[in-house]
């Protein structure tokens, strides 16, 4: 039986501005993502992709469509029940991490879950079990500025999936490590993916897209294509050794 | 790499028979370029001609049991996916054929080997590269949509491969040739994405 649907987009579109100055940005987008899978999206710049994860994170509306997330429509929603579904639903990894610099890593995850009104202590023991699900215990009192470049971006995937949250929307999560510490966050997000969230990463490195159980392209504010998630050519297993 | 200098580069660790040759040539590149027993023969029977390996008296000859030996003897690597066609003996190796063993000029090939880049000559015929050049001016057909077919596909072979290499353990072998079919694959991509935007700044996006 399939995972449950997690994100839904139905038919979604979103013009910017007017009349003749109307920009389409995204038109007639259908995507499902569920839990467990990661879906990559990949176009050209100016294609519609940042927009598809401000819409599939509820940071905008669509102009026609639907966007559903876990069963909720957001545009149903008022905006303070919008924020909240967002804030214990939805978790980002951008480029520059953004990790305030005045906390500590356990701090920086710890931080949205007291703003949802739980306690300090069971926030930080939240926090801490996020960062041992990165494989980061030992930099729960670190700050930022003491982390290397993918150590903060492992500390802003356990914050992205802290707690309830199980849709991590990503925007170029790798795009400011070198290769071999992108093949480690894309390996540490993978498996948390796999753990029982929801992903949707946008990227232009399609070797980090490899990651994703598929991947859809994106032109022009549409959908033209998606790998699907059938297995490969056999002939590409064939070039396994032997056991 | 050609199977010449491969050659090479074995027999400069230890003289070895060809059985063994091809086997260890098969251990130590993942499994990824198979060889049959004639490929490696014919190789071994030109260095011989050229001066660079020689037949190891047979006074001279490793017991039976020496570590090549026992290298073929253990590995399922013996069975190779091309290995119906050359007619070799499975499970052990044969002791009654030619041990050979680099000559001075042979050892300092190999040195010379390890010592030079790889150049990469006149590029082969690229088949996509071809398609792609003639659709650019081919009327009535669609350059984009052949150039997103492609992509799609390469990028299911790149997340193939990516699957694969996080399943590999720690076979560094295994992991370097994976990492070339990944890089090589991403490479694609690229050029994809290049020829894409470059056509539609050439206003022939069609």
């Amino acid at each position: 039986m399939s995972a449950p649907v997690l994100l839904r987009m139905a038919g979604v579109a979103r013009v910017h501005g007017q009349g003749e100055a109307a920009v389409h940005a995204l038109r007639g987008i259908n995507l499902e993502v569920r839990l467990g899978e990661l879906v990559a999206v990949m176009g050209p710049s100016g294609s519609g992709k940042s927009t598809l994860l401000t819409l599939a994170g509820g940071l905008d509306t669509p102009t026609e469509g639907t966007v559903e997330l876990a069963g909720e429509e957001l545009s149903g929603l008022d905006q303070n029940r919008r924020a909240r579904l967002r804030r214990r639903g939805v978790g980002y990894v951008f480029q520059d991490f953004n990790l305030i610099p005045a906390l500590t890593a356990a701090e920086n995850i710890s931080l949205p879950r007291e703003l949802d009104g739980i306690s300090a202590r069971k926030a930080r023991r939240e926090a801490l079990a996020a960062l041992e699900e990165v494989g980061l215990r030992e930099v729960a009192d670190r700050f930022p500025e003491e982390m290397s470049g993918g150590q903060r971006q492992r500390v802003a995937i356990a914050r992205a999936l802290v707690g309830p949250r199980r849709l991590l929307l990503a925007d170029e999560p790798t795009g400011a490590l070198d290769s071999l510490t992108g093949e480690d966050v894309m390996r540490i997000l993978r498996a948390r993916i796999d753990a029982g969230a929801a992903g949707l990463l946008v990227t232009h490195e399609a070797r980090f897209a490899a990651w994703a159980d598929r991947t859809v392209f994106l032109r022009d504010g549409v959908v033209v294509d998606s790998t699907g998630d059938r297995p490969g050519a056999e002939s590409l297993l064939a070039v396994r050794p032997r056991a | 790499m050609t199977i010449r200098q491969g050659m090479l580069a074995l027999l400069a660790e230890e003289p070895a028979h060809c059985y063994h040759l091809r086997v260890r040539f098969e251990e130590r590149t993942g499994g990824t370029w198979p060889l049959n027993i004639g490929q490696v023969y014919t190789t071994v029977q030109r260095l011989v001609r050229d001066g660079l390996v020689e037949t190891v008296p047979v006074e001279e000859l490793a017991p039976v049991g020496s570590a090549t030996a026992r290298s073929a003897e253990t590995s399922g690597s013996a069975e190779s996916k091309s290995g119906a066609d050359d007619g070799a003996p499975r499970g052990s190796a044969p002791q009654d054929v030619e041990q050979f063993r680099l000559t001075t000029a042979g050892r300092a090939a190999v040195d010379s080997w390890w010592a030079t880049p790889v150049v990469r000559g006149t590029p082969g015929r690229d088949e996509l590269a071809i398609k792609v050049a003639l659709a650019v001016t081919s009327p009535g057909v669609d350059v984009r949509a052949i150039i997103q077919t492609q992509r799609t596909e390469t990028m299911r072979a790149l997340r193939d491969y990516t699957r694969l290499a996080g399943e590999q353990g720690s076979d560094l072998t295994w992991a370097l040739v994976l990492d070339n079919l990944v890089f090589t694959t991403e490479a694609e991509v690229r050029w994809l994405d290049h020829v894409e935007a470059r056509i539609a700044r050439a206003g022939g996006g069609r």
